[in-house]
């Protein structure tokens, strides 16, 4: 078997991570995230380039404060952590390889138009839901709030139905 | 005892290289179990891989009972641990976008930056979807703000709106993932083997 394939138990990863989200709740009183630091990002982008356009955007506004800038935040730190685990994970592994993963039923193109609207959409849904899979879902049922099931159901369950339309990009 | 940074038991310099580090090892383990690739992760909803919900679960469950574990320890002061507010509106339609979003672009925002990490190319696409996605909620706030600000019940606890006891609604949890866990088994042996 192709080295690259040996992927650790997901039983393992998942109690791993939890004992990780456990520490930084205990660490931070907060939980993981991934799209927030997007956010920060979108608007520090944003703001350089066309600052009076960000300060009167009734959204963007609210994550830019004079004596806080946006990048100097937790979540982007953790995420530029989860960027360099990755690489260290994936260059362990033998997976380091710039390819476009598709099904062989679809072309590449099909695949990248695909990830784009997916990524396009994740990106309206995760600001409209305060929080995305990381932050929102796995987080916010780890400290149990209903917020977190409701997004974890309403997401699962929206892919679950949605598959079937979706499933010549896939199987 | 906990949360430690919010009641500067440890300095809040120390914060950011925290956050690094935690980053690293969530973004280690996504990689490592396999959340780089789309294929494996879009196997959830066709049940021919069922990485997903296996890591999902597990990993709530371990925090959940760890976090009532801690605080009965006396460890932590789960008063100042952060609550999801109840946005419920918001909450649901913004779930149902991200839904589409997950089985057309087969990544979420954190597995879509391991899979960026490693060079997937469609993880990278993914990525940039996602800012311009953000970009245009931001730009076009005005017409989600109805919405957005719409219905907020507060941070509200998921035994709570159930009306069940915090101890027993955890034991049930884990008793239905270990039958999720079960069922995934009983499934994956049925369905068609897929490549990739």
């Amino acid at each position: 078997m192709d080295r690259s394939k040996n992927y650790f138990n997901p039983y393992f990863g998942g109690v791993m991570v939890g004992l990780l989200l456990l520490a930084t709740f205990y660490i931070t009183g907060r939980g993981l995230g991934a799209s927030g630091a997007v956010k920060n990002t979108v608007v520090t982008t944003v703001h350089s380039i066309a600052p009076d356009h960000a300060k009167d955007s009734e959204y963007m506004s609210k994550f830019i404060s004079d004596d806080k800038h946006p990048m100097n935040t937790w979540l982007v730190f953790e995420v530029l952590g989860i960027l360099a685990g990755g690489l260290l994970s994936g260059s362990l592994a033998g997976r380091l390889k710039w390819k476009v993963e598709h099904s062989p039923k679809i072309s590449s193109r099909r695949r990248l138009i695909f990830a784009a609207l997916g990524g396009l959409l994740f990106g309206i849904g995760s600001q409209l839901g305060r929080g995305c899979t990381s932050g929102g879902a796995l987080s916010g049922m780890a400290v149990l709030s209903t917020a977190g099931f409701i997004s974890m159901i309403s997401i699962f369950g929206t892919a679950f139905i949605a598959a079937y339309f979706f499933r010549k990009n896939w199987i | 005892m906990g949360p430690l940074i919010s009641q500067d038991i440890i300095a809040s310099e120390w914060n950011h290289v925290i956050a690094l580090l935690i980053g690293m090892v969530f973004g280690f383990f996504l990689e490592s179990s396999g959340f780089s690739s789309s294929r494996k992760l879009a196997g959830v909803f066709y049940g021919y891989d069922f990485i997903v919900l296996k890591f999902f679960f597990s990993a709530a469950i371990t925090v959940a009972v760890g976090l009532i574990y801690f605080e009965y320890m006396g460890w932590i002061d789960l008063s100042l641990v952060f609550v999801n507010q109840f946005y419920v509106t918001a909450l649901i339609v913004g779930g149902v976008i991200m839904g589409l979003g997950f089985i057309m672009g087969g990544f979420c925002p954190g597995t879509s930056l391991v899979g960026a990490a490693i060079g997937k190319i469609d993880a990278w696409v993914f990525t940039g979807g996602l800012f311009l996605g953000i970009f245009i909620f931001s730009e076009a706030f005005p017409l989600f703000e109805g919405i957005y600000n719409s219905e907020n019940l507060g941070p509200v606890k998921v035994y709570e709106s159930l009306g069940i006891p915090r101890d027993w609604f955890v034991f049930g949890l884990i008793i239905i993932a270990l039958g999720m866990f079960y069922m995934t088994g009983i499934i994956q042996k049925r369905v068609k083997k897929v490549e990739y």
